[in-house]
């Protein structure tokens, strides 16, 4: 067992959506684990599963989605088997979301202290109306926002500010575990700092877990401890940040990090990666990056490598590393974070 | 080098209406370019960087005549576009071209690949039908859209997201003009596309000898693609100078502010950032003097009297401030 105490568990997932044409398998065979406290970055380019992946973990798919197989256990309790009770318990208090574009998600009817009361009064109808408030001015001196602000629509409010109140609500209840899904995308360069840094803030204030889903190595470079990377609804790689960026094992992490353009490199070519994603209704056989791969090997086009540790508390699916059965017996291990 | 483009004390305000009783009140309009000058060599990149609302992309459509200014000059190859007849803006649309952010709005689901790079060509009567397909497909093997004849009939729905850049990054160079604005061209792109989009744009640019207009909200590919880079705020360039100097030796303190936050792909090199407070006035009635006083953490009280002009401060670093 690891040694800190792990709060989600994500055990051989799969999941799939079934159109006219075929299945389309967005997830499968994934497992992972989140620490208390610990930030993780789930990492990949647009279709390879992240957000299929986040949502499903407030059991939020919605159909024709559907889970086909694994277990989604939060503190030992299977999110996936909870009655919708429990489920509505769940989502707010024990473990809340975010998402790209803060417009969508709120109201455009509703002022600022709407959403917040309307918020509180859900999960906590007992509580009265001013200590409902004095809990939301609370919250927005955590998060900089003036107090006149309660009175106003979300379109009154510029974009940083209105992902600001976004995470707010989604913290009021005080859950562990926050899932932030391209939580900047829709930011400013400076603005999107200022988030990161107060995102930075409320995870100690509030001792959260977060597992932050992005498409931007620059953002999980800053935020996250341990990095788990995905490519066509398979996780390729698993390991700290620093390992991550460091010591890459699998090809597709490296081309991801060597074709960013970085700010503090004099970058004379970037490192492309050849072709596309694969077709999740027909993926190839073996490997799905195995197409694309500058390494690829005759076993990498017939066997699926499965994710194991190759390094330290750094675990990879790739045929490179060698044969993995003899290694197969610490895999499960290799997915939990470091312990040291 | 000869200058290309040069825009000079460019203008563009766009009126707000309101409602029906306006008239009767003060005339509010949005500042969006706001005395605006640059000149762009032939053969380079210029960069136009700086956050939305800035006026980067009006002052992009500006230089095209896609939008009329409010007052200024556009001169294009030493000649005034401004005054232009409608003749002549059809002949420069043929060498001056642009590209935008969302390949998918950009192209008709209705045309074929074919059809739509074609397109401009019919518009400009150049070259015969049957000439017109073998120029097609070669430059689409030369934006990577390869096998040309089998992509030549797809639709843009069946196009990934790369391929669909691909071909409006084609259309736009069939006419062979030698000057593109590209307008975010990779901003909706996926990681591993981008990184081909400006490669891609860099060979292009090398192989018929294109001069760019690259906007970009983004500082790092901007230094990896750009050879000089002008910072905009809120209308105005508050700094420009050589990649080099802009990177090496920042003057302006937005431009320092916009670096440090820049998020960098590396762990090792977690930053502290000192940000600038608060965000980005609105346009309408913008700060006065400096419109970035309000933020700057070396503001003085000179700094919100009068707009400080953009001097050089060295040979072809330009920076608008007055601590300079």
């Amino acid at each position: 067992m690891p040694a800190e105490k792990t709060i989600l568990e994500v055990q051989h997932l799969s999941i799939a959506y079934p159109i006219s044409i075929g299945v389309v398998r967005a997830v499968e065979d994934v497992s992972f684990t989140l620490a208390d406290g610990e930030a993780l970055g789930l990492v990949g380019e647009s279709g390879c599963g992240k957000s299929t992946l986040g949502l499903s973990i407030l059991n939020l798919l919605r159909p024709p989605g559907k889970v086909t197989e694994g277990k989604i256990l939060y503190r030992g309790k299977d999110v996936l088997t909870l009655d919708s009770h429990s489920l509505l318990k769940l989502r707010g208090q024990n473990i809340s979301m975010i998402f790209q574009n803060p417009l969508t998600s709120l109201n455009p009817l509703i002022t600022v202290e709407g959403h917040f009361l309307e918020t509180i009064h859900y999960h906590d109808p007992a509580m009265e109306k001013h200590a409902a408030l004095a809990a939301v001015r609370k919250m927005l001196q955590t998060l900089g926002i003036e107090e006149k602000r309660l009175k106003e629509y979300p379109h009154q409010l510029s974009g940083g500010m209105r992902q600001r109140i976004m995470i707010g609500l989604a913290l009021i209840m005080n859950p562990d575990i926050l899932i932030a899904d391209e939580p900047t995308t829709s930011l400013d360069v400076i603005v999107e700092a200022g988030f990161t840094e107060l995102l930075a803030a409320l995870r100690k204030l509030y001792k959260l877990s977060i597992i932050l889903i992005t498409h931007n190595l620059g953002l999980v470079a800053e935020i996250a401890d341990r990095i788990a990377v995905m490519y066509a609804g398979r996780m390729m790689e698993v390991a700290s940040s620093a390992e991550i960026f460091a010591r890459p094992l699998h090809p597709y992490t490296q081309g991801l990090i060597d074709c960013v353009p970085n700010i503090l490199l004099d970058q004379k070519e970037l490192v492309t990666m050849q072709g596309s994603p694969p077709d999740l209704v027909d993926p190839p056989k073996g490997c799905r990056f195995a197409p694309r791969c500058p390494k690829v090997m005759p076993i990498c086009r017939e066997e699926t490598p499965l994710l194991r540790e190759h390094a330290p508390a750094h675990a990879a699916a790739c045929w490179l590393y060698g044969a993995q059965d003899a290694v197969a017996s610490q895999g499960d291990a290799a997915a939990s974070p470091r312990k040291d | 080098m000869a200058t290309l483009v040069r825009a000079r004390d460019l203008v563009k305000e766009f009126p707000l209406r309101r409602s029906l009783f306006d008239f009767l009140s003060p005339k509010n309009s949005v500042h969006a370019v706001d005395k605006v000058s640059f000149a762009i060599e032939e053969g380079e990149v210029l960069g136009l960087a700086g956050e939305s609302g800035s006026g980067k992309s009006t002052t992009g459509r500006l230089l095209l005549r896609l939008i009329e200014p409010t007052s200024g000059h556009v001169e294009y190859r030493g000649r005034e576009i401004t005054s232009y007849s409608r003749r002549e803006l059809e002949q420069l649309r043929a060498k001056a071209q642009i590209v935008f952010q969302d390949p998918n709005s950009s192209l008709s689901p209705r045309m074929s690949v074919g059809q739509a790079i074609t397109h401009p060509l019919q518009i400009h009567h150049l070259y015969t039908p049957s000439e017109r397909k073998e120029r097609v497909l070669d430059l689409m093997e030369k934006v990577g859209l390869s096998p040309a004849d089998f992509l030549y009939r797809k639709y843009p729905h069946q196009l990934s997201g790369g391929q669909s850049q691909r071909v409006v990054l084609a259309r736009a160079l069939i006419t062979r003009p030698d000057f593109l604005v590209a307008d975010e061209p990779i901003a909706m792109a996926d990681v591993s596309v981008r990184a081909l989009i400006l490669q891609l744009m860099r060979q292009l640019k090398r192989d018929m000898g294109l001069t760019y207009l690259f906007i970009t909200h983004d500082l790092a590919t901007a230094k990896y693609l750009c050879d000089r880079i002008a910072v905009m705020y809120l209308g105005r360039i508050v700094e420009l100078a050589s990649r080099d100097e802009l990177f090496g030796s920042p003057h302006h303190p937005y431009t320092k502010a916009l670096l440090a936050a820049v998020p960098v792909p590396d762990p090792a090199a977690r930053r502290d950032k000192n940000l600038p407070k608060g965000e980005i006035p609105s346009a309408i009635n913008p700060p006065a003097g400096c419109h970035f006083h309000p933020r700057c953490p070396y503001a003085m009280p000179k700094c919100s009297e009068a707009r400080p002009p953009l001097r050089e401060i060295s040979a072809g670093h330009l920076s608008a401030c007055i601590l300079d």
